[in-house]
């Protein structure tokens, strides 16, 4: 049944269906194509090949050691700006791709103000109005699009260096290039955080492209009910029983059997 | 400079009178002098940094100057710039100016550089490139008020005048003072080449005519190790280019020591942030939650 829903509003050239696939199980649902999976582990590679060529650079008395790797000091400065420039097409790429999903909408807001109550994992459910994407994704996106913008503006201007733009330009570009890249950084602990240790289950959506409907109902409601036109808090509550519908009947069925270990006393 | 004194007699066996040199202090910062007003161009200077340094040439461009090159170059420390200059009068009149490093007091260089142990100040105020430190950011190209250093795209590191570091460390003047031929150039104690290029100056202006003569010794980069003795001191822009107020952007002070630490430990807290989530609230976890295992009921003995 799943099979046919794709994430929403995600568009897929046509040659990425055939460089990848993916296959939705039982209990699953589609949640991002091929080509946002493409594109994520694009920039996410180049991030990290900035983000480990930019402190070699930018702090070289703590994290010179990341320099050997890409062929001595010199080369990784020389890198660093290329890096740059592919995780500013990867993203780009992917702000087009999710310039409508990524919309901020009031339930947004909402989530904004709801965060102390969603940094207690005692309620794991989110609110009924959370859709593809929750306020803090979105907000992190958006950071993000205009990093890559300071990033790129600020990262021309150091590239061409002081006999183009002047001396003041560039100092004053290094600085937001640092407070941007460490803005960035800082919520890269939170996705990658969220993405694993945080939110179980979650990964997947950008390895298979799929995730549980569980998952879903739990961390993206309003999206759950726009895939599979079930709400989300009645699908939970009709696991809940399945569940314990399922114990009581393995607990009749091991009763009738007789108690475990009974035969062989 | 007690440390420099080591060797400085004290006593003197069977020596009447006071001992000779005791207790002379002496000035450790050294300085160039370039009397611009009697250069002849003759690049003499040029060609002894050259040869000194060992430096490859390499083909050069004419710029309708008597310029050797445009600029310096990373190979090409030190360049008389020929600049034309009409006086209110109506004559002309050279003004030649050596241009190489003018090892400041407080190099921008040294602010901008982001590498450990690539750029060094000594304390005869000296400011020296360490090559094998350099990752070729070429932030001090950015730094520099007087566009010195220069990027050699080959090795990726960044050159410039030494000031002769090797020689001075020797005892020796730099390469260019010993080739000068017109004495126009003067090496010594920063104190006495002061002293010199005042005289100079106001020889300038009260014998030569030259009204606005005076030193260059800009106290935006806290004073420099190169001076110059200019026919005017009010408009150095017409010698090239030379910059009348040079400063190092705060920009640079503001970067190392405020936003750098700050940032850095922004970005670590957002580490600490996730750890601490984890240790303290742990991990949302899809609902329902599979309950944990319960303990084994010893129901098995309790119908045996």
């Amino acid at each position: 049944m799943a099979t046919s829903l794709r994430g929403l509003q995600e568009k897929e050239p046509a040659f990425f269906d055939k460089l990848g696939q993916t296959v939705v199980h039982e209990g699953e649902l589609h949640r991002h194509s091929v080509y946002t999976r493409f594109l994520h582990w694009g920039y996410g590679i180049c991030f990290f090949l900035a983000l480990f060529t930019g402190f070699a650079t930018y702090l070289p008395f703590l994290f010179r050691w990341f320099a050997p790797a890409f062929g001595g000091p010199a080369n990784t400065r020389m890198l660093h700006p290329y890096f740059g420039l592919g995780f500013v097409f990867f993203f780009g790429l992917q702000a087009i791709n999710w310039w409508g999903p990524m919309k901020w909408t009031d339930a947004d807001s909402r989530w904004i103000r709801n965060l102390p109550q969603f940094l207690h994992s005692a309620e794991s459910l989110e609110p009924e109005d959370v859709g593809m994407y929750n306020g803090g994704q979105k907000l992190q996106f958006w950071e993000i699009v205009i990093g890559s913008i300071v990033y790129l503006i600020t990262g021309i201007i150091m590239w061409a260096g002081a006999r183009t733009f002047g001396g003041m330009l560039v100092a004053i570009s290094y600085i937001l290039h640092d407070i941007s890249a460490l803005i960035m950084l800082f919520g890269i602990f939170f996705h990658l955080y969220q993405a694993t240790f945080g939110q179980p289950g979650t990964i997947q959506a950008m390895t298979k492209g799929t995730v549980s409907e569980a998952w879903a109902w739990t961390h993206a409601p309003a999206w759950f009910r726009q895939m599979t036109g079930r709400d989300p808090r009645q699908a939970l509550e009709q696991e809940r029983q399945r569940r314990i519908a399922r114990e009581r009947a393995i607990e009749q069925l091991s009763r009738g059997v007789g108690p475990p270990g009974g035969g062989k006393s | 400079m007690a440390e420099r004194r080591t060797l400085q007699t004290e006593q003197i066996s069977g020596h009447p009178g006071p001992v000779p040199g005791k207790g002379t202090q002496r000035d450790l910062e050294v300085c160039k002098l370039i009397d611009t007003t009697t250069c002849i161009g003759c690049k003499a200077c040029e060609v002894a940094c050259v040869e000194w340094n060992d430096m490859p040439f390499q083909p050069t461009m004419f710029d309708n100057t008597y310029q050797t090159m445009p600029e310096t170059n990373w190979n090409y420390w030190n360049l008389i710039k020929f600049r034309e200059h009409q006086r209110e009068d109506g004559t002309l009149m050279w003004l030649m100016r050596k241009d190489q490093c003018m090892h400041c007091a407080d190099p921008g260089c040294l602010d901008a550089c982001p590498a450990d142990g690539a750029i060094v100040k000594y304390a005869n105020g000296i400011v020296d490139f360490q090559q094998e430190n350099c990752i070729g950011c070429e932030f001090c190209v950015s730094g520099c008020p007087f566009n010195i250093p220069k990027f050699n795209p080959a090795t990726k590191k960044v050159y410039k005048c030494t000031l002769c570091s090797d020689r001075v460390g020797q005892g020796l003047e730099p390469a260019c003072i010993k080739a000068c031929p017109t004495g126009c150039l003067h090496f010594g104690t920063k104190e006495d080449m002061k002293e010199l290029a005042e005289k100079r100056a106001r020889q300038l202006r009260d014998v030569s005519g030259f009204k606005d003569a005076g030193v260059y010794d800009p106290e935006g980069v806290g004073g420099t190790h190169v001076i110059y003795v200019l026919h005017d001191a009010e408009h150095p822009e017409l010698y090239a280019g030379l910059p009348k107020n040079p400063s190092v952007s705060f920009a640079y002070k503001a970067w190392k020591s405020i936003f750098k630490p700050l940032g850095l430990i922004g970005a670590t807290l957002g580490f600490v942030g996730v750890v601490f989530h984890y240790v303290f609230e742990g991990p949302k976890r899809e609902q329902p939650e599979v309950p944990p295992r319960k303990p084994e009921a010893p129901a098995g003995r309790k119908g045996a």
